[in-house]
């Protein structure tokens, strides 16, 4: 049951003279595991992720998925696969059932059959009483659930999502999230790409982040974490005047220096933990009777854990 | 071989459920030809003259049926390029599908679409006064000549809306078509332009398909350049062989 089921080697493409878009690009990814691929624009995702789903021919490399070579046996691998590209490819005019009706016989379902599946990815997806609207009528959430729905029809063995999040409010993200967790609840393999570390985190088993078409760490999101540090906390002063005094209880806190942000009147640090380093700074804070504007704590951002991976790197 | 004409089929049946769905934009597209008939024939017809004392209205029903044909080039390529950009062009090509059907099911749904815009022309026609006068036969055997124009056509629709992209361009051929299609024969006889430009409006695929068309009608026509029937079949065969190839590779190369 347990093997490799995305197999990439080496792989190169390059758009005519621009710097490459892969550069010696590698990925395994077990079957049935969730994988992140996580970057900035320009970092390479969607070309993997273009060149793993048959769309784009590789300039070099090798990548198998599913057990079949992506380019000698690409329609074997077409079989095999789903795709959620970055925007919702579906028909505005024809209502959700339509869309889902069509991909279905293109998949060569009986009409008799892809009118079942058709109803029973409604269904699934929370779309069944939509199902008749036409899709110009949808909203973000929903149009990016029918876009799943339509790469599922043969419950392919991979699926890849192109920042399926990327656009969407709060709220759609959080109904595409759900989506996808219940997808690899029933075993499906998934590579998503995605700019945004805590998608990463939520829904992925294992990250590769990329930078300059190649792969620069890989790990489980903790080991990523641990390589990047983990939370940071920031204290906003109340006055100018205090930040020296901010800046030195926060070291007191923490024992490390914290780095200065004098335009913000702000200074922010890299915490182990951040409920110990969190009440021990309060502490710190009342001993030296300084009340301060705003005390936050968050995970390092992409830029953060890039830079630092970058670091890493070199 | 099967699948390639199912799945061809299947996108063109995509089509027939637009115009179910969304009727409006197919039946401004069959009436606006219409209304080109009622302008032409009734506010500036008094003031054109019929080469050979003919009922202009007679000549000009021929015209716009050759228009309708180029029009049609710009439903091709609109509907090409907002697949391509939406990227439903992908996902077709992501499938296990006959690759040839994206193409094919386009040029199916493309070509009914001409098909039920020649039948409202032809009713429009006859309505102000448009008849044949040759037979049944010569008068099929014109629309097929019209319908063979728009095939050609078809393959430069696919290969615009595969090369060029944005929707700026999109508007760029909208507007494009107008004085491509009135520099022909289409509306007056192209004796009456200065010089190179009558030589222009003569010769090309729209007028040549037009005024083959006029004479199978047995319609007025304006001299002609005495090769029209023979024009009406080349000027589409040989576009129809530098475009259909061109699309095929332009689609293949979506890949690179």
């Amino acid at each position: 049951m347990y093997g490799v089921t995305i197999e990439v080697e080496q792989l190169r493409k390059r758009y005519g003279a621009d710097r490459p878009a892969l550069d010696g690009f590698d990925l395994r990814v077990e079957r049935g595991a969730v994988h992140a691929l996580l970057g900035p624009n320009g970092a390479g995702k969607t070309t993997a992720v273009r060149i793993l789903a048959t769309l784009l021919r590789p300039d070099g490399g090798t990548a198998r998925v599913a057990g079949h070579d992506v380019v000698r046996e690409a329609k074997a691998v077409k079989r095999r696969i789903g795709l959620v590209g970055q925007q919702p490819a579906l028909d505005e005019a024809l209502s959700g059932k339509q869309n889902l009706d069509l991909f279905a016989r293109l998949h060569h379902l009986t009409a008799k059959e892809a009118a079942t599946r058709a109803d029973e990815l409604l269904e699934r997806f929370d779309l069944a009483d939509t199902g008749d609207r036409p899709v110009k009528k949808y909203s973000g959430g929903m149009r990016r659930r029918l876009d799943l729905a339509a790469s599922l029809i043969l419950a392919p063995a991979v699926l890849f999502l192109d920042e399926p999040t990327t656009g969407l409010d709060p709220r759609g993200r959080g109904e595409v999230w759900a989506a996808v967790r219940a997808l690899t609840a029933a075993g499906t393999t998934v590579l998503l790409t995605t700019q945004y570390l805590d998608e990463a985190d939520q829904l992925a088993d294992r990250i590769s982040v990329l930078a300059a078409g190649r792969t620069i760490a890989e790990g489980t999101p903790d080991e990523l974490r641990g390589l990047v540090g983990g939370d940071r906390i920031d204290v906003t002063a109340r006055r100018p005047e205090d930040l020296a005094a901010v800046t030195a209880a926060v070291t007191r806190a923490t024992g490390v220096a914290p780095e200065r942000d004098a335009d913000r009147w702000r200074v922010s640090v890299e915490v182990a933990d951040r409920m110990t380093a969190l009440s021990a700074l309060i502490r710190e804070l009342d001993g030296a009777g300084l009340t301060v504007e705003d005390i936050a704590v968050r995970r390092p951002t992409l830029d953060e854990v890039f830079l630092q991976l970058t670091e890493v790197a070199k | 071989m099967i699948w390639a004409i199912r799945d061809g089929w299947t996108i063109t049946r995509r089509d027939l459920l637009h115009w179910r769905k969304d009727p409006g934009p197919v039946l401004i597209g069959l009436f606006f030809p219409v209304m080109l008939v009622l302008m032409f024939g009734y506010l500036f017809g008094g003031g054109m003259a019929v080469p050979g004392d003919g009922d202009y209205r007679e000549f000009l029903v021929p015209g716009v049926f050759g228009m309708v044909m180029v029009f049609g080039i710009e439903a091709t390529f609109t509907a090409v390029a907002a697949d391509a950009s939406k990227g439903v062009t992908d996902r077709f090509r992501s499938l296990p599908m006959a690759a040839s059907a994206v193409v094919t099911g386009r040029a199916g749904a493309d070509l009914l679409n001409s098909f039920a815009g020649l039948g409202v022309m032809v009713a429009c026609g006859l309505v102000v006064g448009w008849r044949w006068h040759d037979g049944v036969g010569a008068a099929l055997a014109g629309l097929g000549l019209l319908l063979y124009l728009r095939f050609a056509l078809l393959w430069v629709g696919i290969w615009l809306g595969l090369v060029v992209k944005g929707p700026e361009a999109i508007l760029a051929l909208q507007i494009l078509v107008w004085p491509i299609g009135f520099l022909s024969s289409a509306f007056v006889g192209p004796e009456s332009m200065p010089g190179w430009l009558g030589t222009v409006a003569a010769w090309n695929p729209l007028s040549a398909s037009v005024s083959a068309a006029r004479d199978l009608f047995g319609n007025p026509n304006w001299g002609g350049t005495g090769h029209d029937l023979l024009l009406a079949v080349a000027w589409p065969t040989l576009i129809t062989a530098v475009f259909l190839p061109l699309s095929v590779r332009r689609y293949r190369r979506m890949s690179r």
